[in-house]
């Protein structure tokens, strides 16, 4: 039988080989698989997809594509086994966030001077594509000089004439202000060319070009002022560092790009749920329907391979459609930051006197705060896709103080005077060591998809990746006038962003401090991806994680303070009160926590303002020079 | 049956073909075999610093300088860490070598080298070689003197010099006193420590200090309960410098 089948297959191999050997010009074939370039800039709809591999390019440092970024930083836990490292190392590689990706540029600057040779194409479709292209091309210079500093700014695509002597295509680095300089300049010419429609959320705009020209001068803005405060991170041939006399100018910049996308009127704060604040902001990142904030997002879609996966890494526990979820834990240190409704930073109770703070509900510690709270966070005693989270400890057993619980989810346990075994802690954990328990006593609530699927390996998510918000450039807004002097126009923009929190009372220009801004960003723009970026550009990084280990009350006392060390993550557990025939039965206290994963202080070196350029790049182009202090 | 045997066959024989393809070739270097030892010193003391622990490529939070040699294609630097007590040490050919500390390496400034008039010493290679480099720290800790009760406390008396007293001089972040049961001890590896801010020192030549060796730690396996004797030492962190410089580790036993 086994013959007869090689016998068969030796013949039909055969076969193959002579007929494909028969045919004459099968060298000139046309390839089935490449598109030539005529054939792409022949065609719009080719173009246009061209156009759209260059949006994939877009670089993000944290993103919902990429979960565990956002937990480098105390910002969350990581509750997942293999990348409990990332709150036990102490120091951060000065290679990480590290960016060279010149072959992007190349292929943007080969695609600007295609388009604008093509013959076949509408000149508006020309001109748009290619705005969008300079755009990309801007967004990525941006994302460089805030990793590497000044970088080589390469505007053709550079080719080699294979003399044997390259170093005509060597360019040594732009200073760090002309780079936020040409991106200025480029987003100032493609927005020209760009649509003013703010339903463009998920392509380049005119809003976008603005609200990035915010973002961008205020960045060089405040290195600019604040790069005194770390002299030793800056290059004499200012590669690294702003000059502190174009702070202003930077500031002025930044003020009139926000002012000009406000006074726009295209956009507003997200407002479609004004009777559930919490649940209003929550919606802010997945409604994807006339959503007014949202300026710049990356989008998924269902169905189309292009599908997110944030929803079924973070979901609770306890009612997740896998096995699996929970991976990013939110801390207590960022929960801190949630104001009580008076405008005051306020600790959680935990408790009262010697003896603990008792609770009615779970959820009561969390009332009467910044709906962003519960807006950014799945709390204890919340629902989610309306199901209890279930996120609960244990029993606290009031006679003894004694702590009943179990090492599984939902796991089972005997209280002392029962003769049977009940739940004796949450489907969800909190389970310390126990990966996708909320290790912290938090999940993540923003940019979680409540519907149903979302948490399903089979279908995911098309909750989009928001890149840019109006809620930012009215942040933004409010920094530079404050950097400015204009106290009262700082204040303004700020309570606009803290009504839409719920707070009633406004804050004056005299509570105006750079705390407050800090402040602000921190509790709005959480898993964002602007803690990094925004710790850099303040300079305060290396005190924020200064590598000292950190109590609970060091914590609690620094959470107004934009400085305060905030160098190891915190948890808060809830108990349920076990006191049979007692008033406190059935009530609730909470206890601060450090997750035992949690053994090292992160500590930002002054050598990580500005990530390592590789030695085979200095090498390759000997007129770079590395970054300092590394 | 026989098909099975016959692949074990021809896998034996394949196998053998490629131990001995890789096996062919000779190793055409011998391996490095000239030391380069020395200190990185000021005025004859060498400078203490951290231990290079866990360098992994990228040399976070150790002290290291660099040595290039040119004329073999790419350029990439051989980085030599520095140990705890100042020492350095690296095997190398013999040849001729560019010495460099970057800049901002290490709680000192490099000197300028005479010769070169640049951060760059030429270094010639001929043999073992042992040489001790002297570069310009912000602060000196003159002495540190260790003990330790029965209350298992240990206290420490530093003094501490400001070496750099020109514009380029920088504060005192703070000093900390650092002890460890291993006799690595720096401000990532200790069991206890105590740290004074540098806007609370007094004085910088009676610093005194003192921290308490925990009773019983990680489970029972450290402290004062299965060990009698620790190592300490001071420490001093510059502001605006990532690395800190730290007095001799001493051994201090419990009464």
């Amino acid at each position: 039988m086994k013959k007869i089948f090689l016998i068969a297959l030796a013949a039909a191999s055969g076969i193959t080989l002579m007929t494909t050997g028969c045919s004459k010009d099968f060298l000139t074939n046309d390839p089935t698989s490449i598109l030539t370039t005529d054939q792409v800039f022949g065609s719009k709809e080719l173009a246009f997809s061209a156009l759209a591999d260059l949006y994939k390019g877009y670089v993000d440092q944290q993103t919902i594509t990429n979960w565990s970024e956002f937990t480098n930083f105390d910002e969350a836990f990581p509750s997942e086994a293999g990348n409990y490292w990332r709150a036990q190392q102490t120091d951060f590689p000065y290679s990480w966030w590290s960016l060279w990706n010149y072959d992007y540029i190349r292929n943007i600057n080969i695609y600007i001077s295609r388009c604008k040779g093509a013959t076949a194409l509408d000149d508006a479709d020309k001109a748009r594509f290619i705005a969008e292209a300079r755009f990309l091309r801007a967004a990525n210079y941006f994302e460089l000089v805030k990793r590497m500093g000044g970088v080589p700014i390469v505007t053709e695509a550079l080719t080699y004439d294979y003399s044997g002597d390259p170093s005509y295509l060597q360019q040594p680095r732009a200073k760090e202000s002309e780079v936020y300089d040409f991106v200025l300049s480029e987003l100032d010419t493609a927005m020209v060319d760009l649509p003013d429609d703010a339903s463009v959320q998920d392509r380049a705009s005119k809003g976008l070009c603005l609200a990035m020209k915010s973002r961008a001068a205020l960045y060089a803005a405040s290195i600019a002022k604040f790069g005194s405060s770390t002299p030793s991170v800056s290059l004499s041939g200012g590669e690294v560092g702003i000059a502190s006399s174009e702070a202003n100018k930077y500031y002025q910049i930044s003020r009139n790009a926000s002012l000009a996308l406000v006074k726009s009127g295209k956009y507003s704060l997200y407002m479609k749920k004004p009777d559930d604040l919490a649940d209003n902001f929550a919606a802010l990142f997945y409604d994807k329907g006339n959503n007014p904030e949202v300026i710049f997002a990356q989008n998924f879609k269902l169905k189309s391979g292009t599908i997110e996966g944030w929803t079924l890494n973070n979901q609770p526990r306890a009612i997740a459609e896998e096995a699996q979820g929970g991976r990013v834990n939110p801390t207590l240190n960022l929960a801190l930051k949630y104001e009580t409704l008076d405008n005051k930073y306020t600790p959680f109770v935990v408790k009262n006197g010697s003896d603990y703070a008792y609770y009615e509900n779970e959820a009561d510690i969390f009332n009467n705060r910044d709906a962003r709270l519960a807006g950014t966070f799945i709390l204890p005693g919340s629902q989610f896709k309306g199901k209890d989270v279930d996120i609960w400890a244990g029993y606290f057993v009031a006679s003894s103080g004694a702590i009943v619980t179990s090492g599984t989810f939902g796991g089972q346990a005997q209280l002392p005077d029962r003769d049977y075994k009940e739940q004796a802690v949450g489907f969800s954990g909190p389970i310390d060591g126990l990966e996708f328990a909320a290790q912290t006593g938090f999940y993540v609530r923003k940019f979680m998809d409540p519907a149903t699927g979302s948490g399903q390996i089979g279908t995911q998510s098309e909750v989009w990746w928001v890149r840019y918000r109006f809620g930012e450039v009215l942040l933004n807004l409010a920094e530079a006038e404050y950097e400015l002097g204009n106290k009262d126009s700082a204040a303004l923009y700020i309570n606009q962003i803290r009504k839409r929190a719920g707070f009633t009372k406004d804050l004056t220009a005299n509570d105006m401090s750079f705390d407050r801004i800090v402040h602000e960003r921190r509790v709005e723009l959480a898993f964002e991806g602007h803690e990094l970026f925004d710790n850099k550009r303040w300079r305060i990084a290396h005190k924020v994680w200064n590598g000292q280990t950190i109590s609970a009350s060091e914590l609690e006392a620094g959470v107004g303070t934009a400085t305060a060390p905030n160098t190891m993550a915190y948890g808060l557990w809830p108990y349920k009160v076990y006191a049979p025939g007692k008033a406190n039965d059935g009530k609730w206290i909470y206890k601060v926590v450090k997750p035992g994963e949690v053994t090292a202080a992160h500590r930002f070196q002054l050598g990580n303002y500005y990530s390592t350029i590789d030695q085979t790049i200095i090498s390759n182009n000997p007129k770079i020079i590395k970054n300092p202090n590394q | 049956m026989k098909n099975i045997r016959l692949i074990y066959q021809i896998m034996a024989i394949m196998m053998g073909m490629i131990l001995a393809a890789a096996s062919c070739q000779k190793d055409n270097y011998t391996a490095p075999q000239t030391r380069f030892t020395g200190h990185l010193v000021y005025k004859g003391n060498p400078i203490r610093v951290k231990n290079t622990g866990l360098t992994d490529g990228n040399g976070i939070g150790a002290v290291y300088f660099e040595l290039w040699q040119d004329g073999f294609g790419k350029s990439g630097a051989i980085d030599v860490y520095l140990d705890q007590d100042g020492s350095f040490s690296a095997l190398l050919y013999n040849g001729d070598y560019k010495l460099v500390i970057p800049s901002a390496q290490g709680p000192f400034i490099s000197l300028q080298d005479e010769q070169t008039g640049s951060d760059t010493t030429i270094l010639h290679l001929n043999g073992n070689t042992d040489m001790d480099i002297e570069v310009l720290p912000y602060y000196m800790i003159d002495q540190a003197n260790f003990t330790v009760g029965a209350d298992s406390i240990v206290k420490a008396s530093a003094a501490i010099s400001k070496v750099i007293t020109d514009s380029r001089a920088k504060d005192i972040e703070f000093v900390g006193l650092y002890v460890n049961r291993t006799s690595f001890v720096d401000e990532d590896n200790n069991i206890a420590k105590q740290t004074i801010a540098g806007s609370d020192l007094s004085s910088l030549s009676s610093i005194a200090l003192q921290a308490k060796i925990p009773e019983d730690i990680s489970g029972g396996n450290i402290g004062v309960a299965d060990q009698n004797y620790f190592y300490a030492r001071v420490g001093v962190k510059i502001e605006g410098v990532d690395d800190m410089i730290f007095s001799d580790i001493i051994k201090v036993e419990l009464p």
